[in-house]
C-alpha cells in the first residue's frame, strides 16, 4: 500500500481512481496556503500587505530589530539558480528574527539521486514552518503547496509564476507614485519567457493599469496570457517599438532579451539594441517616471540611466526584502504591529 | 434505418450495459479510455458509423455481463460527452445513466505541456484537470495553469 510508507499523521486520505494511488495532504493548523499566483490574493491583500511592507521598513533597513518570527524557520528550496530571491528571502527571515535551512547545491541534495519533489517536500515540511522554492518545472509550487502541510512562496515555476516578484515590484510602483491604480505601464524586453512580466501584467490588470508590450516578434507576450487579460478588461497594446511609447508611460519594465533565444548572433545584435535604454533617450519622459528591472541586467539599461531620478531598479531589489518580510509575516498568521516605533528596539 | 436496425446489427445482451450516441469514430478511443482494449476479459460488442437521427452516424458498445460505474463513464467526458447509457439486467434496461463532468477531471489524463511537473510520472499526487468551459470542453492543468489542446489529451490517458 502506497499510504503504508508516509508517515499516518500527514497522509489523511488515499484517493483510488482507476488503480492509481494518489497521497491528499492534510495542512497543518492555522497557517494560511501558500503563495502560488497572484490569484491567491484579493486586491485588498495586496494593498494590506504592501502597507504591511511600508511599516517594516525601517525594520527591512536594519534600524530597527523586530523579533516577530522569532523561532520560526523558513526552508530555502532553489532548484535552480538565484541570487536576488534566494537572498532576500534569507535576508527578510533574519531581520525578523527568524532561522532558514537551505536545500543547498542541487548536484549535491538527495534530488540528484531522483527523488520526487513530492518526497522533498515531505522531509523538508518536517523541517520548517514556511517554504520559499524556485523549480525549473512549471506547476511546481501548486504541487508542492498539494503536498505541503506549510505554506508555500513561489519563487517562480519555470515560465510559470513569480508572485513574490510581483509583490515587490508593486510595493516599488506604489512608493513611487502613491498609488498603483491606472498608470501607463511599459513592460520591454523578452516578455514570451520572463515569469516575472507574466504575474506583474496579471496583477497590473486588476488595478486597471494601461499595458504596453513592447518586444521583438519572437519574444512577444505569449497569447494565451494576452487573451487572459483582455478578458479581464485589460488595455493592451503591442509594439516593436519602445522608444516611441517613453514620454507617456509612468512606469517602463525592462527585462532581459537572452542571447540563447535566437538562432545566430547577428539576429539577436539586431533584435536586442532595439530594447536599450540610455540616459539620452530619457529627454521629455514624465518627471515621475520610474524605470524597474528585476536585474540581472546585460546590456538594455546603460548605466548613464543609473545617476538619473528614473532609475529604480536597486531599490526594487532591497524592496525585496522588506515585501517578502510582510509575505512571511501574513503566511505565518504573524500580525506586523500598527507602530513600529524605535522605542525599545532602534539598534 | 431505423434504431431498431442498428441495435440488431448486434445480439442483443442479457446483461451488461450499452453505449449509446457514441460520436462517430470515437468508439475504440471509448474502449481506451475505459481500460477495456487490452485487459478486458468480457465480450464486448462495436458498431462505427451507423446512421443516427440526432447525430448522422454514431458508433455504439455494448459490454457484457458488466455494469460500468459512474466514475467509469465520467470519463467519457472527454470523447463522448453526450453518450446514452443503459444498464441492461435480463434484457431490459434496468438503469439510464448520463456522463457528467465535475469541477475536475481527476487522474483519467496527465497534463499535455511538457515542462509541467506531472511529466515525471513517479510524482504520486494526482493528476488534475480543471473544468473552465464545457460547451466546448475547456480544461487547464491544475498544477501548471496550461489549457489542454483534447486531441492531444487523448495521448495522455493514463
Amino acid at each position: 500500500m502506497l499510504a503504508g510508507n508516509y508517515p499516518s499523521a500527514l497522509i489523511v486520505a488515499v484517493g483510488n481512481v482507476h488503480g492509481c494511488l494518489s497521497p491528499v495532504v492534510e495542512k497543518r493548523g492555522s497557517n494560511m496556503a501558500g503563495l502560488i499566483t497572484m490569484d491567491d490574493l484579493s486586491n485588498d491583500e495586496i494593498q494590506s500587505i504592501l502597507e504591511d511592507a511600508e511599516r517594516l521598513l525601517p525594520v527591512a533597513e536594519g534600524k530597527i530589530y523586530l523579533p516577530l518570527l522569532q523561532g520560526k524557520i523558513l526552508g530555502n528550496l532553489f532548484f535552480e539558480p538565484s541570487t536576488r530571491t534566494r537572498m532576500s528571502f534569507e535576508t527578510a527571515m533574519k531581520r525578523l528574527g527568524g532561522d532558514v535551512v537551505n536545500l543547498g547545491d542541487v548536484k549535491t541534495s538527495s534530488v540528484v539521486k531522483g527523488e520526487t519533489l513530492f518526497d522533498t517536500i515531505q522531509m523538508v515540511d518536517g523541517y520548517t514552518d514556511i517554504i520559499a522554492m524556485r523549480h525549473p518545472r512549471q506547476g511546481a509550487a501548486q504541487y508542492a503547496q498539494d503536498a505541503a502541510r506549510v505554506p508555500i512562496l513561489n519563487g517562480g515555476d519555470g515560465a510559470g509564476h513569480h508572485p513574490t516578484q510581483t509583490m515587490l515590484d508593486l510595493f516599488t510602483i506604489k512608493q513611487a507614485h502613491g498609488r498603483l491604480d491606472g498608470l501607463k505601464v511599459i513592460l520591454a524586453g523578452d516578455l514570451r519567457y520572463g515569469r516575472t512580466v507574466h504575474s506583474l501584467s496579471h496583477a497590473l490588470t486588476r488595478f486597471g493599469c494601461e499595458l504596453i508590450f513592447a518586444s521583438p516578434k519572437l519574444l512577444r507576450m505569449p497569447a494565451e496570457i494576452v487573451e487572459d487579460l483582455t478578458a479581464h478588461g485589460a488595455n493592451v497594446v503591442e509594439t516593436e517599438d519602445l522608444l516611441s511609447s517613453l514620454e507617456e508611460a509612468d512606469v517602463v519594465y525592462m527585462t532581459r532579451i537572452q542571447k540563447e533565444r535566437f538562432a545566430d548572433e547577428d539576429e539577436y545584435t539586431k533584435v536586442a539594441g532595439a530594447y536599450k535604454l540610455h540616459a539620452s533617450n530619457l529627454e521629455g519622459t514624465k518627471e515621475d517616471m520610474i524605470i524597474m528591472h528585476p536585474l540581472p541586467r546585460v546590456d538594455e539599461i546603460h548605466p548613464s540611466v543609473d545617476k538619473t531620478r528614473h532609475a529604480r531598479y536597486f531599490q526594487q531589489a532591497f524592496n525585496g526584502v522588506v515585501a517578502r518580510m510582510a509575505l512571511l509575516c501574513r503566511l505565518l498568521g504573524v500580525k506586523v504591529p500598527e507602530d513600529i516605533s524605535p522605542a525599545g528596539g532602534e539598534l | 434505418m431505423s434504431q431498431e436496425h442498428n441495435m440488431r446489427r448486434v445480439t442483443a445482451i442479457r446483461n451488461g450495459t450499452v453505449i449509446d450516441h457514441i460520436p462517430s469514430g470515437q468508439a475504440m478511443r471509448v474502449l481506451e479510455m475505459l481500460n477495456m482494449n487490452k485487459t478486458t476479459s468480457v465480450p464486448v460488442s462495436m458498431v462505427m458509423n451507423v446512421p443516427s437521427k440526432k447525430m448522422g452516424t454514431k458508433d455504439i458498445i455494448k459490454v457484457e455481463d458488466r455494469e460500468l460505474t459512474q466514475d467509469e463513464l465520467n470519463r467519457l467526458a472527454l470523447v463522448a460527452p453526450e453518450a446514452h447509457v443503459a444498464i441492461i439486467r435480463a434484457y431490459s434496461v434496468a438503469e439510464k445513466m448520463t456522463i457528467q463532468i465535475g469541477e475536475e477531471v481527476t487522474n483519467v489524463v496527465r497534463c499535455t505541456f511538457s515542462n509541467c511537473i506531472t511529466t515525471n510520472l513517479r510524482e504520486p499526487l494526482a493528476h488534475r484537470l480543471r473544468v473552465m468551459g464545457r460547451e466546448p470542453l475547456v480544461l487547464r492543468c491544475h498544477y501548471c495553469g496550461r489549457p489542454q489542446d483534447l486531441e492531444k489529451l487523448i495521448g495522455n490517458l493514463l
